[in-house]
């Protein structure tokens, strides 16, 4: 049984020149701790698709449904992050971290009592992705990688079953991209909670990924999915293999191909 | 301690001493009547003179605006984040609140005369009316300009309207908060004494009109100064709160927040 699934699902957003279809007839089954990605050309409704998942937005038509239930509302226990590291001027890294734990039951109630427990955690997840000491800075402080690792830690403090993840490297430099593409690797790989990266960088969807989607121009659709069989845990040298590139070109094709029609 | 450092802190006064010697050798050249202009010497020989009147005047009027800006700080707070809370709530009262603020506020302090009778009342509402427009607005910017992802973020964790609120738009909206305060405070004044000059018999406004009727000028202008210096005083402390309060904003520019 698929953790995540869409059924037939349809969005139309109401604009002033009537109903625009930004999602017609997808269907996508995810299973619980795969790492998926979702490609497709500019604007074919793959933050809308992040949307419909996360309960942030109801479908026109069809179904969406995780862990084995319809989704009606906004989930209550989501990671995300997004190409902004949205993360509060106002509060230290560590502060910031505890935001989703100040939210989400069964911790919202226990934070008084279990706080040395959670900054504890915290600032172990701070260290896995190589930020150790970095808890007392504040977010203008940090790099712009340095503030999207914390993003990453944040969408994950509270081992969430769902992380979304809409582009969250697209506005870093190709070197710090490389770097957070493994911290991301070892902290699913270690976790393995059930991933949907948004992305439109095919390398980094070929890297990362367990199956990628393709999808079409708006109105998007789910076009093909390829099982991405590479071996774990994947190194960056995997990158220059001759199986690595042959996907990376079949998508190339099959976007080349959307966006002309 | 730097030149440049010792410049800019020596700038200010330096400029101020420069504007009354301006002044003060202008009236002797040009040889100005003292009713029409006086100059600035003769000016702070007269608030010398007056001393006590200025003082006690000085501080119904402080006390006047004061009342009237904290009561438009406690409302605009709360209207403010009504209208930033829902888009009902902003659009049904955008209108009315711009239309009232349109109102010149001396055509006000009539109404209000008739209402409480002469007095501070009148002065109080008046600096409250003028003062809390600009809370509202800014505390309402404040909210409406949060990133909707971050919002996503909080809502698929499943935050309430209030948690995002509380944990995000307030906070968020501070910097906002206080910058409108050092123009609410400069407004409250202008709000206290004009519904002094106009229906008072203590104040600032009401010595001013007093003073004038009595033909004398250069305690006009002692008035003037006198209103002057409370206003830089209260915008002094106004400005140091904000640092103080919402650093990190100056530092992150809120537009990276």
């Amino acid at each position: 049984m698929a953790f995540v699934r869409l059924e037939q699902t349809a969005l139309a957003y109401p604009t002033r020149d009537g109903d625009v279809l930004a999602l017609d007839n997808a269907d996508l089954a995810i299973q619980a701790g795969e790492f998926t990605a979702v490609v497709g050309p500019s604007g074919c409704g793959k933050s809308t698709l992040m949307r419909l998942v996360t309960g942030l937005r109801r479908p026109t038509r069809g179904h969406v449904i995780v862990d084995g239930r319809e989704v009606v509302g906004p989930l209550k226990f989501v990671g995300m992050a997004f190409q902004n590291a949205t993360l509060l001027p106002w509060r230290t890294v560590l502060d910031n971290l505890l935001l989703p734990l100040e939210i989400v039951e069964p911790h919202r109630s226990n934070l008084r009592r279990r706080r040395r427990e959670y900054v504890a955690k915290a600032e172990h997840l701070l260290e896995t992705v190589g930020l150790a000491r970095f808890g007392r800075k504040y977010p203008w402080e940090l790099s712009g990688g340095m503030q999207q690792r914390v993003s990453l830690c944040r969408a994950l403090i509270h081992e969430p079953k769902l992380l979304m993840l809409d582009e969250p490297f697209a506005a870093l430099d190709a070197f710090t991209r490389e770097e957070l593409w493994c911290v991301l690797r070892d902290l699913w790989q270690e976790q393995r909670f059930t991933v949907i990266l948004v992305t439109h960088d095919l390398r980094e969807a070929t890297f990362l990924a367990d199956s990628i989607h393709v999808m079409s121009a708006r109105p998007g659709r789910i076009l093909h999915r390829h099982e991405i069989d590479l071996p774990r845990p994947r190194d960056l040298e995997i990158c220059y293999d001759q199986r690595f590139v042959d996907i990376v070109h079949t998508l190339r094709q099959q976007i080349k191909g959307v966006r002309q029609r | 301690m730097t030149r440049t450092w010792w410049i800019e802190r020596l700038a200010p006064w330096v400029f101020t001493l420069g504007l009354f010697l301006v002044w003060e050798v202008s009236c002797h050249v040009f040889d100005v009547p003292r009713f029409v202009l006086p100059p600035p010497s003769l000016v702070f020989q007269e608030m010398w003179y007056f001393r006590s009147a200025i003082w006690n005047n000085s501080l119904v009027t402080l006390w006047t605006t004061l009342a009237g800006f904290f009561m438009a700080v406690v409302f605009g707070l709360i209207l403010g984040i009504a209208v930033g809370w829902s888009r009902t709530i902003y659009a049904a009262l955008y209108p009315v609140m711009v239309g009232f603020n349109a109102i010149p506020k001396v055509a006000v302090v009539p109404i209000l005369v008739l209402w409480f009778g002469i007095g501070e009342v009148p002065a109080i509402l008046t600096a409250f009316l003028i003062s809390f427009f600009p809370i509202v607005v800014n505390v309402a910017t404040g909210l409406a300009t949060m990133e909707p992802e971050m919002e996503d973020v909080l809502r698929a964790l499943g935050a309430k309207k209030m948690d995002i609120m509380l944990k995000v738009g307030i906070p968020r909206s501070l910097p906002y908060f206080f910058a409108s305060l050092k123009v609410a405070i400069t407004l409250a004044f202008v709000g206290s004494v004009v519904s002094e000059t106009v229906a008072a018999n203590r104040g600032i406004g009401h010595m001013l009109l007093a003073a004038q009727a009595n033909f004398e000028v250069p305690l006009v202008f002692g008035g003037l100064i006198a209103l002057a210096v409370l206003g830089i005083g209260m915008y002094a402390i106004f400005a140091v709160l904000e640092r103080r309060m919402t650093g990190w904003a100056f530092r992150s520019g809120l537009n990276n927040a």
